[in-house]
């Protein structure tokens, strides 16, 4: 029950404000005002990804036929997964029968042969087949299946060969401001916003106030609950700081990949990667003296066992644990952003059998229910990230009290010191 | 295509044996909760490491396998 209990605080926070505002009190008119209109915020959050969609379902209903609008779900979900150089919230076919795309542009900057080239990628006009080319500082880009490509002199169009991959284009360093990149950045902000103001609140008064009330419970859950029983009562304040970075930074881009935008940072493989390699370093350089030792040469087997332990244990400490982390998070919020589209575009697809009113119903219905359960994966996995990256960091850390005398079978024998805590 | 068959059989083995796995520790955690209601705190602690830990297991499978 601890798990929910950042959970029943938010809401407590929320019930107690909207009390409040029922008393008419000056005071607490002020302060209700500003939760009740972030509270609005949230639920707009909340109902406006069905509303984008019925928009584009109506639309996308005109102008074609069924079976490409069915072709145009699965690469719009696919495309959703990958990072992309620009917003693209909705597009529709209008009278005239061209396709519109509606979104916004991100900058572009590419450090190519001549140097940095920077536009914006409106320039592109959501072309990712390579067909427009933009001219820029003498090079030419073009944007292939959303990688920025350029092309060589004397090149007047893209070339594929047979595997569809360029052959008279190479790819420039691509520094672009992307949509994950803007995605990260905005988590940035808002955390740097509410924990410099949190942490400034508590120069002048002991319980903060304001939005401070829901985060000081959070934050104080990660270092009582995950940082302090896994790395240990000693140890655990040089760690508390990573691991509230990283509970943070992962449940406000899970909580964005769930607002109609389209984020999906924590679904890109790159970003879940980097921060696996963080605690990777973290605990590789903080390990101590018992740690390595457990992994070359484990106490407590025979001799013969010992290089084949070693083998095992270095392939687990240094690939499979971080690499069990970094897919944990990836794959499910990529499979959670997979099904919540998918049962989206039960409308476009049951519209014909179901008839426009039910295949929405169905729809909503459904995806209401596997959004309400991201909700709760958004903060369970940020929570096991956290955990286990505590858990790793206290294992890394863990201080044997005192060496164990070992019997003939490799079982350790208790002496006087654990009967004496045993007992007590 | 048909390269592809032994990773999805393989993947899908390991996504058995990974529900089996999740099925035994909900199953023993539940028991020892009924048991022991007051530990119902730390059980579920471990329950949920050991979960995420395989489920890792079969993320890992199905990425590989894909």
């Amino acid at each position: 029950m601890h798990l929910f209990r950042g959970f029943y605080l938010l809401f407590h926070y929320f019930c107690a404000r909207i009390r409040q505002a029922l008393f008419f009190s000056k005071e607490a008119m002020k302060i209700s005002n500003y939760s009740i209109k972030f509270f609005g915020v949230l639920l707009t959050c909340l109902l406006t990804i069905n509303v984008f969609a019925n928009e584009s379902t109506v639309q996308e209903q005109q102008g074609d036929e069924r079976i490409s609008t069915k072709v145009e779900i699965e690469e719009y979900i696919l495309h959703h997964l990958k990072d992309s150089h620009d917003f693209h919230l909705v597009s529709y076919t209008n009278d005239a029968g061209e396709r519109v795309h509606v979104g916004f542009p991100l900058p572009v900057i590419l450090y190519g042969n001549n140097g940095i080239t920077t536009f914006m990628s409106s320039e592109f006009h959501h072309d990712s087949d390579g067909k427009v080319i933009v001219e820029k500082n003498g090079n030419r880009f073009v944007n292939y299946h959303g990688k920025v490509y350029e092309l060589e002199a004397g090149a007047t169009e893209l070339a594929l060969d047979a595997e569809h991959h360029p052959v008279n284009a190479s790819k420039p360093l691509d520094l672009s401001i992307t949509k994950s990149v803007f995605g990260i950045l905005i988590a940035g902000l808002l955390m740097l916003w509410f924990f410099s103001s949190l942490a400034r609140q508590y120069k002048k008064r002991n319980i903060p106030k304001g939005f401070g009330r829901v985060l000081e419970p959070l934050v104080i859950y990660v270092r009582d609950e995950i940082a302090r029983p896994n790395i240990g009562e000693k140890k655990y304040k040089k760690f508390t700081g990573y691991l509230l970075t990283v509970f943070f930074f992962i449940w406000i881009l899970n909580l964005m990949g769930l607002t109609p935008f389209g984020f999906n940072v924590t679904g890109q493989i790159a970003v879940t990667a980097a921060l696996a390699v963080f605690t990777l370093i973290i605990y590789v350089v903080s390990g101590n003296k018992d740690f390595w030792g457990h992994i070359f040469w484990m106490p407590g087997v025979p001799i013969l066992i010992r290089p084949i332990l070693a083998i095992i244990e270095l392939v687990g400490t240094l690939i499979i644990k971080p690499f069990s982390l970094l897919v944990r998070l990836f794959a499910n919020i990529s499979a959670g952003h997979i099904i919540l589209m998918s049962l989206i575009a039960i409308m476009i697809n049951l519209k014909a059998d179901l008839g426009p009113i039910g295949s929405t119903a169905l729809s909503f219905g459904l995806s209401l229910f596997i959004f309400v359960i991201e909700l709760l994966v958004a903060f369970l996995q940020a929570y096991i990230f956290t955990m286990l990256s505590a858990l790793f960091i206290g294992m890394a850390v863990a201080e044997h009290d005192h060496e164990h005398e070992h019997d003939a079978h490799g079982n350790e024998v208790a002496d006087a010191e654990d009967i004496r805590e045993n007992f007590i | 295509m048909e390269t592809m068959i032994p990773n999805l059989v393989g993947a899908g083995i390991i996504v058995i044996g990974a529900g089996y796995g999740l099925g035994k520790i909900g199953g023993s955690a539940m028991e020892a909760i009924a048991r022991q209601p007051e530990a119902a705190n730390k059980i579920q602690t471990a329950m949920i490491i050991i979960a995420a830990l395989l489920e890792g297991l079969a993320f890992g499978a199905l990425f590989l396998g894909k």
